[in-house]
């Protein structure tokens, strides 16, 4: 008999709707190696935070709600997922045996090749485009994230690519041109705005909040950021 | 017949079959909303018109005028317009718009309080009518048992149509376009004469009266339609008339009847057949298609009944349920969904958004998509509209049935019911713990036993609880056999159930409030630890409630199942004792606003609610016990069976639009995953309030910027502002679903 393995999860969102397609169950899962300095949740960067628990037992709850997300599916989110490989990946078996749509949200910040390719979908956060911006916003290299993109493309596993505009530091033509062209190939690009929903739960840990001042991405930052991001996937497209 | 050109022959030529006409006569269509029409100018209009009337009510105290000269009834008043040079489907309850009818026949008493709560009195001629005659109310309450008085009087039962019109009867007013009234007539005569073959017993010679006065006021109808112009004898030759027919067939039911639910049935499909010829011979257009069904909609919006201030209470927001029923699938597997079925949603646009016609859509999985989204859209964007599983009602009821009021179907004009408001589950919890006693007054309400003391033990409480459940099911039935005789005897319905097949089916409708009460409570006692509080005389006043529990609306069984037991037990329950005229029983959780009335005259309860405080509505769980998101709590209440609960189950649905997805196109998609997914695991009902709680927050504190502020409460929508400031609150306090 197989041994299960065990994980851990910071929490659940059952109705998942901005997290891949359709309606999904997202999983958070515990501990990320980057400090990226807008993180909306910082509650989840410690590794062995949260509960202690069974991939079986985190695919059991996810099925629970299949009724609702046949249309959607799972995604595996955090934190970052794979950080913990080898749970990430027994859940994300699990769930294709049993036939769900599975998304993985992550940073690319760990580079596992069988982990991109057990999901149907691969949400890809690219902090930014900029290796020596990216370290300084994320305390991270870039390089295990444009090795994860690359193997992407190369083995065409669906993709969509995310970025968060936060004003003054991605909201840059130079980041967003070089976005448009790492996105090519890609299904989708999604930029989220910088949100300070977060910053009470930096608070609530005693954790100074890096980018204390930054007023959030509004609607007029976000369609111009969107319009000229369109404009660049164009002419990259059309070459 | 030329009313009858080319309709497809069928059983329904040869005898009185709306449903048979339908299934030969429709066009299925699986397209999308594009075809739709804006409002005609002409519609606009006269829209604004009543929109100006409206704003005069609200500005009045809620009722603009009563008659209170003349009862109530088809022929009372002469004929009434709101323009009538820009109406084109014609007839109002009283001579002028929004003037109330005075109707007696449910009670002389409360026809005057009602009256006098706006500052009117019933005229002496009315007075002098009723001097001789008995009322429905009068005849209740000479023959009500002290144990009946005390049960209403402490909140065990309340807001039995004891006092005002039972309602929940839906005529079948589309016979009246198909057939003309000529024909019914001749039918009805058909079924006289074969009533006057056989032995007079009691049965027969009440049946043969009651059909003697159906054909009366069939007559009446025709006359009421000739007021106006129109010649109902004969059957509807084209759109306009069918709409029109069907409307005059409803307007008669409400002019005899102040029924709290006086629904319309299923007619968007019905008519829509008639628009497909009209528009197949090129005489209408489809922008005339949707003026006809706008002033089709403009009429029932102006349907109003004077109420008393106590009914008011129990069914906040002045509503009148006209439900129409929309879509659903055949039995032969075709969706019956038409470009009628997008037509009468469409009012909430060309109109504006309103709580009426209660707008119901018979919900299946193999609804056409196109149909799911534009549904998904209405709801995200109006608010306005509930779904019902025809999937889970269709093997019950067939594929021509109606829902009456919120959640009650019937096959329409082969099932009638006898509606029995609801009982208070969970005060009979508390009943029970005191050995009878009322945990208000202290008074001795239900059969003696000890008061529990010391710390409760779950197997206890429930055997104790289910012995008092089998008293009240009981004493319900009787209360209801009682009230029903009385009203069938006093205040007839004439005109419905001349719209009925004279051998009809019963339905006697019980319902059951405070059923997450009841589950938490239980649940309490069995997982934590919960200790009575008892006053000087022994009365357990309050509980002491240690520990964690699960609580009912968390996807957890162990609670959840204790909410499903308990129906299941009261249901059958309640089977055993014999109803008024061989009905069938049925059960509903329900509650309309009657939970806020009921959470004021119940103690303090187990799972911590404090005394006076609301239950949740119908079959919700309560206010901010849903720790575990949106879709454990619709998982819960889908476990409710509908098989015990046919008479439906009411759940009320509320989140903030972002939670749906950030684009139109997601947050219709996953509304429509949502109800999918919850219909598949069983649901029943579901009211969608989509709305951003600083919008409520707003219009909470200035109810005059939103006139037109529609949500769902319960089983029908209601126009927020019309709410009093207590209902309002507590809408506020509902659980809207918001992400972390």
């Amino acid at each position: 008999m197989k041994e299960e393995v065990y994980g851990y999860v910071h929490s659940f969102e059952p109705v998942g709707t901005h997290d891949g397609p359709g309606l999904r169950t997202v999983v958070f899962l515990s501990g990320c190696p980057m400090r990226c300095k807008y993180c909306h949740n910082p509650d989840a960067l410690a590794f062995g935070g949260g509960e202690r628990t069974s991939a079986e037992k985190v695919v059991e709850r996810c099925l629970k709600d299949r009724a609702f997300t046949s249309g959607g599916g799972v995604t595996l989110s955090g934190g970052e997922p794979l950080a913990q490989g080898e749970f990430a990946k027994e859940i994300l078996r699990l769930l294709k045996r049993k036939r769900v749509h599975t998304a993985l949200d992550t940073a690319g910040s760990v580079y596992d090749e069988e982990a991109l390719t057990l999901a149907k979908l691969v949400i890809l956060d690219i902090k930014h485009t900029d290796k020596d911006e990216f370290q300084k916003l994320c305390g991270h290299k870039i390089d295990n994230t444009l090795k994860t993109l690359e193997f992407l493309k190369r083995k065409k596993i669906p993709f969509w690519i995310r970025q968060v505009i936060v004003p003054n530091i991605t909201d840059d033509s130079k980041n967003l041109k070089e976005l448009a062209r790492l996105s090519l190939g890609a299904q989708k690009v999604e930029l989220l705005p910088y949100h300070t929903m977060g910053v009470h739960k930096w608070e609530k840990l005693n954790m100074p909040y890096p980018l204390s001042g930054v007023k959030a991405a509004d609607k007029d930052l976000m369609e111009r950021c969107n319009a000229e991001l369109k404009e660049y996937i164009n002419e990259f497209e059309r070459a | 017949m030329n009313e009858w050109r080319n309709f497809k022959e069928g059983d329904w030529t040869k005898q009185i079959d709306v449903r048979n006409f339908i299934q030969t006569n429709y066009t299925p269509y699986e397209g999308d909303e594009s075809f739709l029409a804006d409002a005609t100018d002409r519609t606009k209009g006269l829209n604004a018109k009543i929109e100006e009337l409206f704003r005069q009510e609200r500005e009045k105290g809620g009722v603009l005028d009563v008659d209170t000269e003349r009862v109530s009834s088809l022929l009372s008043y002469e004929p009434g317009y709101v323009d009538r040079e820009n109406e084109i489907i014609f007839g109002l309850q009283t001579d002028k718009p929004l003037k109330r009818t005075v109707n007696p026949f449910g009670g002389m008493r409360m026809a005057k309080q009602a009256c006098e709560a706006y500052g009117y009195t019933v005229g002496e001629r009315i007075k002098a009518n009723f001097e001789y005659k008995t009322t429905h109310n009068d005849g209740v309450f000479r023959v009500y048992t002290d144990e009946m008085r005390a049960l209403r009087k402490y909140g065990i039962l309340t807001g039995l149509p004891d006092a005002y019109g039972r309602g929940r009867i839906i005529g079948d007013y589309r016979r009246v376009a198909l057939y003309g009234t000529d024909k019914l007539i001749e039918e009805k005569k058909k079924d006289f004469s074969e009533l006057a073959a056989g032995d007079m017993t009691e049965d027969v010679i009440r049946l043969r009266e009651d059909v003697f006065r159906q054909i009366d006021f069939l007559g009446k109808l025709a006359q009421m339609a000739a007021a106006y112009g129109d010649d109902i004898t004969k059957p509807a030759k084209n759109a306009r008339e069918a709409a029109q027919w069907v409307y005059y067939g409803y307007l008669g039911a409400i002019k005899e009847q102040n029924g709290a639910a006086m629904s319309i049935g299923r007619t968007s499909t019905f008519i829509d057949i008639y628009i497909e010829r009209d528009l197949k011979e090129g005489a209408i257009t489809e922008s005339d298609a949707q003026e006809i069904i706008d002033q089709l909609v403009m009429k029932l919006r102006l349907g109003k009944q004077l109420r008393t201030p106590e009914y008011n209470e129990l069914f906040a927001g002045d509503p009148t349920w006209v439900t129409e029923s929309i879509g659903g699938i055949g039995e032969d597997k075709r969706p019956l969904v038409t470009k009628n079925s997008f037509r009468i949603l469409h009012t909430l646009y060309t109109l504006g958004t309103s709580p009426e016609p209660n707008l119901t859509v018979l919900w299946s999985k193999n609804l056409p998509e196109n149909f799911k989204k534009y549904c998904a859209k209405v709801s995200v964007e109006t608010s306005s509209i509930q779904y019902e599983n025809d999937d889970v009602m269709r093997p019950l009821y067939g594929d021509d049935y109606g829902i009456a009021c919120c959640v009650s179907a019937m096959k329409i004009g082969k099932q009638m019911q006898f509606f029995g408001a609801r009982c208070n589950l969970a005060k009979l919890l508390l009943l029970a713990i005191n050995g009878g006693r009322d945990e208000v007054s202290g008074v001795q309400i239900g059969p003696k036993s000890q008061p529990m003391t010391g710390k409760l033990d779950y197997d206890t409480v429930l055997k104790r609880y289910l012995e008092y459940m089998r008293w009240l099911s009981r004493t319900y039935v009787n209360t209801m056999n009682i009230i029903h005789y009385m009203h069938d005897k006093y205040a007839y319905e004439k005109l419905q159930m001349a719209l009925h097949d004279t051998y009809v089916e019963r339905l006697m409708a019980f319902g059951a409030a405070g059923i997450s009460v009841v589950a938490d409570s239980l649940s309490a006692i069995k997982y934590a630890s919960v200790t009575p509080i008892t006053d000087e005389t022994g009365l357990v006043v309050d509980y002491k409630t240690e520990g964690e529990y699960p609580k009912y609306g968390n996807d957890d069984d162990r609670a959840d199942s204790i909410a499903a037991f308990v129906v299941k037990e009261f249901s059958r329950m309640l089977k055993k004792t014999k109803t008024y005229r061989g009905a069938k029983h049925t059960l509903s959780l329900l509650t309309i606003t009657s939970n806020v009335v009921y959470g004021k005259k119940t103690g303090a309860t187990p799972c911590g609610r404090k005394a006076g405080e609301p239950f949740a509505p119908g079959a919700n769980p309560l206010h901010n016990r849903e720790h575990s998101g949106a879709l454990a709590s619709l998982s819960s209440v889908s476990k409710l069976s509908y098989k015990a609960c046919r008479d439906g189950i009411s759940n009320t649905f509320g989140m903030v639009p972002n939670m749906l997805g950030n684009s139109i196109s997601d947050r219709k998609n996953n509304l429509v995953a949502i109800i999918d997914g919850y219909f598949k695991k069983g649901g029943h009902h579901l009211n969608v309030n989509v709305y951003d709680k600083s919008v409520l927050l707003d219009a909470h504190e200035h109810p005059e910027k939103y006139p037109n502020l529609t949500i769902r409460v319960s089983g029908y929508a209601v126009r927020f502002g019309v709410l009093s400031r207590k209902h309002r609150e507590e809408v506020l306090k509902r659980t809207f679903f918001e992400q972390a």
